[in-house]
């Protein structure tokens, strides 16, 4: 089982999920993840999965899951990459990511991090108003 | 109705799950589905493989290709023999709302497919039928 | 277990086919009901095609159980033929009447046999009269479901194009929802939206209700689906044309409609949206230059 690359930018870091991400490598990466984030004390975490063809329960729990914890160690986390079809199915499934910040390019991901963390985490986002929560 | 194909995946651990995903979507795919109506039909045999795992101790699905006079679809069929269900109806709540019941997925599935039919004798062991029909243009 | 009729069927099916072949046509042509959306050439055809497996069908003797192998390719043909007819614009009389015309050239030549008794007569029109009615019936219903799934068709293109995906501005798309919001519009309105967000990169998308005659708990449902979708690409919406009484059943009904940022008018969300974007928007200088 591979374990998915994260790559250092600065403040952030960054992570691409692969079409083929096993349930099991899902776990891996939170453990992954955490354990940078404190290593370099990040502020950020860009998770690209545009070449995901499904998020399923499972894997919203897990995404969830890495929001909070990075949460907790002051960290904020933005999901890029979302496909209209996963979305939609996603929204018809009735999963909620909450606590995790959604944009639609790479670029805007970035720079929607770089917001956060000059804002100042865990504070309200002043770019686009209320866009945190979701249903 | 008739069955034009079928394939048997078990379902025994972790590694199946993606599996199933994969023999569905290949079989999906023969058929001319749309992105979203595809992303939604393996999403739902996600769902459902992974229930067959974590509640039922394990078991197998069906995965067929149906056809009736004017159209096709896909058809699922899963199986497993532990507790069954004590509460279909509370199993199949989760009020797209509240964004609660992440737990047993069986509401999500019903949402995704187009016909869902759900057994649980009192004997023990659920079988869920899940399918999703092509119109024909 | 053989039926009586199948063997003088046979008979005559075999010495007289062309005969029967050309009145048949020649029947179906001279009809005065008949409309020009059939060319002669495909009645040609297709009365040949028939007529082929007709006797193909009617060979193992079988003329009352229309479920067995050797009527499948018939079946088959008249499905066929029915659907195109539907698509060409024939009426279900027109395509029935197809098959019940061949009734007379078939009896008169079981009539003309020499050495029947009457008794035997009537019994083999009887039965060969339910058989070509059973036809006559498959293609009606054929043809039937074929005109429900043109329309099905129709209706879904109907709807696609009365959800249009607007782009206003930089970033900013419009979508104007006219008329009921149930759920199969709004798998339409999320899968074009969601796809021109990507398309345009836009961070914003006004959902004008103005035209969605009421809003009920189900349709407060479907509007939230869409904004959690939208949301989940990264971008938002700002719901536009509350009119007063929707915003009372609102209310009244107790939804929630979260935190949406909802605006009365179009014109109020196009501001909001511009604002959001950063975008300022200055009058030009009265002075005329002249």
């Amino acid at each position: 089982m591979e374990r998915i690359p994260i790559l250092k930018l600065g403040e952030i870091l960054l992570v691409t999920i692969q079409v083929d991400f096993h349930d099991r490598s899902a776990l891996a990466l939170q453990e992954d993840l955490t354990q940078k984030i404190v290593d370099y004390s990040s502020k950020g975490v860009l998770i690209d999965i545009s070449a995901l063809e499904m998020v399923d329960s499972f894997m919203g729990r897990v995404l969830g899951n890495i929001a909070k914890t990075s949460r907790l160690l002051d960290c904020n986390t933005v999901l890029v990459g979302m496909q209209p079809a996963i979305a939609i199915t996603i929204t018809e499934l009735g999963i909620t990511l909450k606590g995790i910040h959604t944009a639609l390019t790479a670029e805007d991901g970035i720079e929607l991090l770089n917001t956060l963390i000059q804002n100042g985490n865990n504070g309200q986002s002043k770019v686009f108003g209320k866009r945190r929560l979701y249903l | 109705m008739t069955i034009k194909s079928q394939e048997e995946r078990a379902i025994a651990n972790e590694n199946d799950i993606a599996d199933v995903r994969n023999s569905v979507k290949r079989i999906a795919s023969l058929l001319n589905f749309s992105l979203v109506n595809q992303t939604k039909v393996i999403t739902a045999a996600s769902e459902l493989a992974r229930n067959v795992l974590e509640h039922g101790g394990g078991g197998n699905v069906l995965i067929q290709l149906i056809a009736e006079s004017n159209r096709t679809g896909i058809r699922l069929i899963f199986a497993d023999s532990g507790p069954g269900i004590a509460d279909k109806e509370q199993a199949l709540e989760d009020g797209f709302t509240t964004g609660k019941g992440m737990g047993l997925g069986l509401g999500g599935a019903r949402r995704l497919m187009d016909e869902f039919e759900i057994q649980t004798p009192d004997g023990g062991g659920t079988t869920v039928v899940v399918s999703k029909w092509l119109d024909k243009p | 277990m053989t039926s009586e009729t199948a063997s003088p069927l046979a008979k005559i099916l075999h010495d007289s086919r062309s005969e029967i072949l050309d009145e048949w046509i020649n029947q179906q042509l001279s009809d005065p009901e008949r409309s020009r959306s059939v060319p002669e050439t495909t009645i040609r055809s297709s009365s040949e095609e028939f007529i082929r497996l007709f006797e193909q069908g009617s060979e193992k003797g079988n003329l009352s159980d229309l479920t067995k192998p050797e009527w499948k390719d018939l079946q088959t043909m008249l499905t066929e033929l029915s659907t195109s007819r539907a698509v060409q614009g024939s009426t279900p009389t027109e395509t029935a009447k197809f098959i019940f015309s061949l009734k007379q050239p078939l009896f008169a030549r079981l009539n003309a046999r020499a050495g029947q008794t009457e008794a035997n007569l009537i019994k083999q029109i009887v039965e060969l009269s339910s058989l070509l009615d059973k036809l006559g019936l498959h293609t009606s219903e054929a043809y039937q479901q074929s005109r429900e799934a043109i329309i099905r068709r129709q209706q879904r293109e109907m709807m696609e194009m009365s959800t249009p995906v607007i782009k206003l501005w930089d970033g900013v798309l419009a979508v104007p929802l006219i008329g009921t919001l149930d759920s199969a519009r709004t798998q339409i309105v999320m899968e074009a939206l969601l796809q021109r967000i990507v398309e345009t990169g836009s961070k914003v998308a006004i959902l004008d209700i103005t035209g969605v005659p009421t809003v009920d708990t189900q349709t407060a449902q479907h509007l939230m689906k869409t904004v959690a979708a939208t949301r989940l690409m990264g971008a938002d919406c700002i719901i536009s044309g509350i009119r007063p009484q929707i915003a009372q059943t609102i209310v009244h009904l107790g939804i929630d409609i979260h935190d949406i940022t909802t605006k009365a008018t179009m014109a109020d969300a196009i501001k909001e949206a511009l604002t959001q974007g950063g975008w300022k928007v200055e009058r030009k200088s009265e002075k005329a230059t002249n």
